[in-house]
């Protein structure tokens, strides 16, 4: 298996570049993002290209890699500029799939990390989305709309090139350990927010579930559409409880204006499209991909227990993991010069 | 824009492998699943909260509060209760009346106590959207009507679930048109029964109509504030605003009827239209009967 991994410079793509790496059957893994791997890697090729066509189908050409792991779609409207998740979400796939679909593609496979952002959370919304439940209304916030535009384009694809395998992966908000999700950062900060008078239902995907599916997806056959996150359901109080926070109740009308002066007090953190999701919630039913063969090893409740641990260790000791810091010169050294040995038995 | 908007996205189809439920080629050794047991309750929730927001504590607290009103004011008479499953899914269908309804929790509180067995009641989902209440009556067993939840309590979590076909018409009807069942919707209860396997159980309730009866309603008053109808109800007259917080002590009784179990295939996308509102009218008629039935042999509305 010959694999390419977008976002090499996100926590996924360079985590999911470690697991490849760790796979005896996958003879190259090849990472490109415009930004450093933020991880540690042994074998993994580095290319720091921005998202261009011509350059992602010369890479894909030269490579001639089987397997496309589309890690690189933004979740979190924190991180970035409208305009930047925009030229990451849409135009970078749209790139990326034009790349593995040219003619004489040697493309077999393309796994993609979607969200269950796609759903929306409204008042009028089921309780457990199934992958062909529509939204119940239009996208709210620009992160939603370029998912969704995302999407459409994996979706072209797929009819256009019944001879690649394609799975879209829709993952509910993920807590883990290294990750700096939305509702992750919410609940680093003192106090949390909530909306007076709400307490929805949530589902977590545990960070450690969220590598397994993407791996299990690239390495068996599971083509379509699939939601993924941690069974059971917990409610935002419950949540608050476990990780021993305290929550601010912002009024129910108007809350978008309440957020502002507590975020520039550093109080609480988060972005729009968390604050729907603090009034209605939103569920997912995951049993396809469980169908699939696919075991979690954290539920929703287990996700949130695993999460207010860390959280306890940060809190006495701070960031427990060392800070990595690529180095061009020496990660290519390493890989390339005829003074290292390789083959050591 | 909303119609744009679901055609896209979501329904996107990819291809899927015909059967999921086989268990799918395997390529590699190491990621191959051990299988586990499904988790249990504990490890699902933290809380006594469930899956659909309903908490067994905080139905506790509505029993007590509750159950002076159901004995001492209502004074619920109940009959044909050996109609209802002890146990699997089964969709409870009633008429529904009073501008507040007072039927709903009625019913959710009577077979709680006499069959000891969850009821979840499904309502217009606009409910959720309201500070405090929804929470609260999400927390009491209340879940948004929409067709996936009805299908998954029934069919994945055999559980009990009441719904009023006729919905806000039968709520909003005047004094004068009392124990006259509006149009059962479109049948879709009866296509949500069939495609979960599950039978329809008909109760026909005498009393909520004179519980709160609504003897105006303000078309335009209600456009102005977005509800389904303003009613004007005597307690109203009485007391303002306030009244609608105050029930007339009628007397409620219950008939349940024995159950419709539909002759055909769980799990289909489609039922014959004209099967499912065969099966429609036939279960509003029975209703309907009954309730003619009851009220002939009522002699007052106030001791029954």
């Amino acid at each position: 298996m010959r694999v390419l991994v977008t976002g090499l410079g996100t926590f996924w793509g360079s985590r999911l570049a470690q697991e490849l790496e760790a796979r005896r059957d996958v003879e190259v893994v090849v990472g490109v993002d415009a930004s450093e791997p933020v991880l540690p890697l042994e074998r993994t090729e580095f290319v720091r290209t921005d998202s261009s066509h011509s350059i992602l189908q010369r890479i894909v050409e030269a490579t001639q890699v089987d397997t496309i792991l589309h890690t690189h779609l933004v979740v979190d409207s924190t991180q970035l500029t409208g305009r930047a998740m925009h030229e990451i979400n849409v135009i970078g796939t749209l790139n990326l799939l034009a790349a593995a679909g040219a003619a004489d593609s040697p493309v077999r496979k393309v796994v993609v990390k979607s969200s269950t952002l796609v759903y929306g959370s409204n008042y009028a919304d089921p309780y457990f989305f199934r992958e062909e439940t529509p939204r119940t209304r239009g996208p709210q916030t620009s992160i939603e709309r370029t998912l969704l535009e995302a999407e459409s384009f994996v979706r072209d694809f797929a009819e256009d090139n019944p001879h690649v395998l394609v799975t879209v992966l829709r993952f509910s908000n993920v807590l883990g350990d290294h990750m700096a999700t939305p509702f992750a950062n919410a609940l680093r900060m003192r106090m949390a927010p909530e909306l007076l008078g709400f307490d929805p239902r949530l589902q977590f995907t545990h960070e450690e579930d969220v590598v397994n599916a993407l791996m299990y997806s690239t390495t068996h056959d599971v083509p379509g559409i699939y939601n993924v996150a941690g069974d059971g359901m917990v409610t935002w109080s419950e949540v608050c409880r476990i990780a021993g926070r305290m929550r601010v109740p912002l009024p129910p009308v108007l809350a978008g204006l309440a957020v502002e002066p507590l975020r520039a007090m550093r109080l609480i953190d988060m972005p729009p499209e968390m604050l729907s999701l603090l009034r209605y919630g939103r569920g997912v039913d995951n049993s396809r991909f469980k169908r699939t063969g696919f075991r979690y090893k954290y539920t929703t409740a287990g996700a949130v227990d695993a999460f207010a641990r860390s959280l306890r260790l940060e809190r006495a000791v701070g960031s427990s993991e060392p800070e990595y810091t690529y180095e061009r010169d020496v990660e290519t050294f390493f890989r390339h010069s005829p003074a290292v040995v390789r083959d050591r038995g | 824009m909303s119609d744009q908007w679901d055609q896209q996205a979501p329904t996107v189809n990819l291809r899927e492998p015909d059967d999921l439920d086989v268990e799918a080629p395997a390529q590699s050794t190491d990621l191959v699943p051990v299988p586990q047991p499904e988790p249990d309750d504990a490890e699902l929730r933290r809380g006594d909260v469930d899956a659909w927001g309903r908490s067994e504590r905080m139905r506790d607290v509505a029993r007590t509060v509750y159950d002076p009103l159901y004995t001492h004011w209502f004074r619920v008479e109940w009959e044909g209760l050996e109609h209802i499953p002890r146990d699997g899914g089964a969709l409870i269908v009633a008429n529904h009346a009073a501008a507040i309804p007072s039927d709903a929790p009625v019913i959710m509180h009577g077979i709680e106590k006499e069959l000891h067995r969850p009821v979840y009641g499904l309502a217009e989902n606009l409910l959720r959207a309201i500070p405090m209440l929804g929470t609260l009556w999400s927390r009491f067993g209340g879940v948004p009507a929409h067709p996936d939840n009805a299908y998954r309590l029934l069919h994945d979590d055999q559980q009990l679930v009441l719904v009023f076909p006729e919905g806000t018409k039968g709520t909003g009807k005047l004094y004068r048109d009392r124990y006259k069942l509006n149009r059962f919707g479109r049948g879709g209860f009866v296509e949500i029964a069939m495609r979960a396997g599950v039978p329809v159980v008909p109760i026909a309730v005498v009393g909520a109509e004179e519980s709160m009866p609504i003897v105006w309603k303000s078309p335009r008053l209600a456009r102005m504030l977005n509800v389904p109808y303003f009613p004007v109800t005597p307690q109203m007259l009485m007391f303002g605003p306030l009244g609608l917080l105050a029930y007339f002590p009628a007397k409620f009784k219950l008939r349940v009827l024995p159950p419709a179990h539909f002759d055909v295939a769980p799990g289909q996308e489609r039922y014959s239209r004209s099967r499912v509102m065969d099966e429609s009218d036939q279960i509003r008629d029975r209703i309907q009967r009954a309730l003619y039935d009851m009220l002939r042999s009522r002699r007052s509305v106030w001791t029954g």
